[in-house]
């Protein structure tokens, strides 16, 4: 009598990651959900929106804003709290510089992104958020493959990847001690062709920065970033103009952007599908070593 | 708007350190092109930096630093890979004896266990180990790999001596569905591609296995269970009186119009609405997330089960189980610990140790209550609450349930109901 009940894979992914979001709502006082603006934190916000209906996600969206945004990010993340009717929550990062809580690095390949773990963790910090939701995948980054659903923070916001609890079943311990906080992958076992292939099978909107449109770039070590005053120019750096789309979005001083002619998701799909390079592959932040992303992530990095 | 027809498949890998399990993963990955360049780059720059030849495909699953270093795997890693027809999702962990507890995590949720055996040694202790796990935690379908076939000269003899060794043993095992694969994963023999090396084998290749093999029937499709997760209110103007309760569905088929009974109270409804997102359905099944609702305004809560009248699990606050101990500190004979079950919380207290398994021999030893990191025996326990369960063996949902420490809320053991 069995052989008529099954689900597709994207279906049975969309359940999970809706199994967990409804669990974070129930096991955790406060929890937030992180919001980049990129396609996983859209997903994210998506598969929320399911999993509550027909009430709203009954927590905030958090964005950190480096100050480094591409303009698009913040005009489609704007148009989507307001569809959702959700709340939104902005950490900034510029307002920490301001401040001088943080000092900036210097010189051609600075970045900002090292700056947002202070903020993020202040921000969580300040707002006593519980439970933060993130878009991260096990398929991103080989640290990330050991990353658990519901992932242990101590007071620090620090990750012990060797003293991790294990998980089982459908069964998730979110119980911590005051002042610890957990952090939450529903989407965790998402590849990114999974993440596109949902996305088109539910028309999910999307900024424009992911399909293929003619941008000013530079070429650096291999990779092409985006033209903009946050980026100083080498003196041997010329600007070029070419159709480009991004693969991930974080900021214009880290993100990568690849030479593409696809205008659709389907043509996306394609180009997915077809890649010889990781999605995180353009991401200058992952290059600093071997191990940048454990590093960061045992930071309190998401 | 077109719906894919590829299904999930979750696997669990364990090997020995040296039984080319990493070699194996990384083979999948490549031949059925999952590995991308930059990965690739990185792991070659790896290996020539490091003095080794080649291209060292367990580099790939060795995640963190700490096992880079070492040249081992410590926690379970998951891997993910696509063809055609099915997405797998491989959890690998690791097959040191110290780490019985990621072989038990990674198995909790499989729909097969890949065992990976050396031609040249055949079984050894950690092949019990591993079939022994598998059959504990009932993963539906075993596969056997008997690799290094290129070491023994690809003998038909080797192979079918070491798949009558573990015939031998695995009849005393609680396994259904156990086949058999003589494979080269440094070559790729049988992995993706059949080999021309062993013409006497006339079975499928690996990946043809997995691609194929039936998990329609895995889960349970009879006994009706809906665990409550969460009551879904939206106090909006549009939806004033919307009492919905969320979950996913543990096992059955929920049909709109069923008679239902609401446990513990023993109030009976019926599903008026099988909500979700997309709209309303007919009928929901394992493993869906939906939102039902009754006719009937009774008091339900996260934690309550929604079941058939006419079948019900077993509501009961003594429990026995067989439980995989995880951590340093042992077992306290009548200590008290948290328990979650379903999306039930409660406290328990153990109230006997009936005895420990030797996971090698099976033996039962009545004698040593000493249950440490990494133990497996059969306990009682009795909890705060009426848990709502099916043994194990039945359905794998309702019949788990894990310890925290009430102390540290570490979880402490994964537990199985018989």
């Amino acid at each position: 009598m069995s052989s008529g009940y099954h689900v597709n894979h994207l279906r049975e992914l969309e359940a999970e990651s809706i199994f967990i979001l409804r669990e974070v709502a129930a096991q955790f006082e406060n929890p937030v959900l992180l919001f980049s603006g990129g396609k996983d934190s859209i997903l994210m916000a998506y598969l929320a929106r399911k999993a509550f209906y027909p009430a709203r996600i009954p927590f905030p969206l958090l964005h950190i804003d480096t100050g480094h945004n591409f303009p698009e990010t913040l005009e489609f993340r704007d148009q989507l709290v307001e569809d959702y009717g959700a709340r939104l929550i902005v950490g900034s990062v510029q307002a920490a510089i301001d401040n001088k809580e943080l000092v900036e690095e210097k010189g051609y390949n600075a970045s900002r992104n090292y700056l947002q773990t202070h903020v993020l963790l202040d921000s969580l910090e300040k707002g006593k958020y519980d439970a933060a939701l993130g878009g991260g995948r096990r398929d991103e980054e080989k640290a990330r493959a050991k990353e658990r659903f519901f992932s242990h923070r101590d007071e620090f916001g620090q990750w012990d990847p060797k003293n991790q609890r294990p998980e089982l079943w459908n069964l998730f311990n979110g119980k911590k001690q005051y002042g610890e906080h957990f952090r939450v992958f529903p989407i965790s076992n998402w590849t990114e062709l999974d993440v596109w292939q949902y996305l088109s099978m539910e028309n999910v909107p999307l900024p424009s920065l992911y399909f293929a449109h003619k941008r000013k770039v530079i070429r650096r070590d291999g990779t092409l970033l985006a033209d903009c005053d946050y980026i100083p120019k080498k003196p041997t750096e010329t600007v070029e103009e070419m159709m480009v789309r991004c693969r991930t979005i974080g900021d214009m001083t880290c993100t990568g952007v690849w030479e593409s002619e696809a205008t659709t998701v389907e043509e996306i799909i394609q180009e997915v599908a077809t890649a010889r390079q990781t999605e995180r592959g353009g991401r200058t932040d992952d290059k600093r070593s071997e191990t940048a992303m454990e590093d960061r992530k045992k930071q309190g990095y998401f | 708007m077109s719906e894919q027809h590829t299904e999930l498949l979750r696997f669990s890998t364990a090997g020995s350190v040296d039984d080319g399990k990493s070699t194996l993963i990384g083979r999948l990955l490549y031949d059925s092109k999952s590995i991308f360049e930059d990965q690739y780059e990185t792991i070659r720059e790896t290996t020539a930096r490091r003095g080794e030849e080649g291209v060292n495909l367990a580099l790939l699953t060795d995640g963190l630093k700490a096992e880079r270093e070492q040249g081992i795997t410590i926690d379970v890693a998951y891997r993910y890979f696509a063809t055609p027809r099915r997405k797998f999702i491989i959890a690998d962990t690791p097959g040191h004896i110290q780490y019985t507890r990621n072989m038990v995590t990674g198995a909790s949720t499989a729909n097969v266990a890949l065992i990976l055996i050396d031609a040249r040694h055949g079984i050894v202790e950690q092949t019990r180990r591993h079939a022994f796990i598998a059959s504990l935690l009932q993963i539906p379908h075993l596969v056997v790999c008997i690799n290094k076939m290129d070491l023994v000269d690809h003998s038909e003899e080797v192979y079918e001596k070491i798949k009558e060794e573990f015939s031998e043993f695995s009849y005393k095992l609680d396994v259904k569905d156990v086949h058999f694969i003589p494979i080269s994963a440094l070559n790729g023999d049988n992995v993706v591609d059949k080999s021309t090396n062993m013409d006497w084998y006339g079975g499928s290749t690996l990946l043809y296995y997995l691609e194929n093999v039936h998990i329609g029937s895995d889960d349970n499709f009879i006994d009706c269970r809906f665990p409550v997760q969460f009551v879904v209110r939206p106090n909006t103007d549009e939806f004033h009186d919307y009492r919905g309760y969320a979950g996913r569905v543990a096992g059955g088929v929920f049909k709109k119009g069923d008679k239902v009974m609401v446990l513990p109270s023993g109030f009976t409804s019926e599903i008026t609405k099988i909500d979700t997102f997309d709209g309303e359905l007919e009928e929901a099944f394992p493993p869906m997330s939906v939102t039902l609702l009754l006719k009937d305004d009774i008091d339900v809560s996260r934690g309550d089960m929604i079941v058939r009248e006419n079948n019900i699990p077993e509501v009961s606050q003594d429990l026995e189980l067989m439980i995989c101990w995880f951590h340093d500190k042992p077992l306290q004979a009548r200590g008290k610990y948290g328990i979650k079950h379903t999306t039930q919380d409660a406290r328990c207290v153990i109230k006997e140790i009936r005895y420990k398994l030797d996971i090698n021999t099976l033996h039962r030893n009545e004698e040593d209550t000493e249950i440490g990191m990494n133990d497996i025996a059969r306990i009682v326990i009795r909890t705060t609450k009426p848990l709502f369960t099916d043994i194990y063996r039945r359905n794998r949902n309702t019949g788990s349930i894990i310890l925290i420490d009430e102390q540290t809320n570490e979880t402490v053991a994964a537990g199985m109901v018989i």
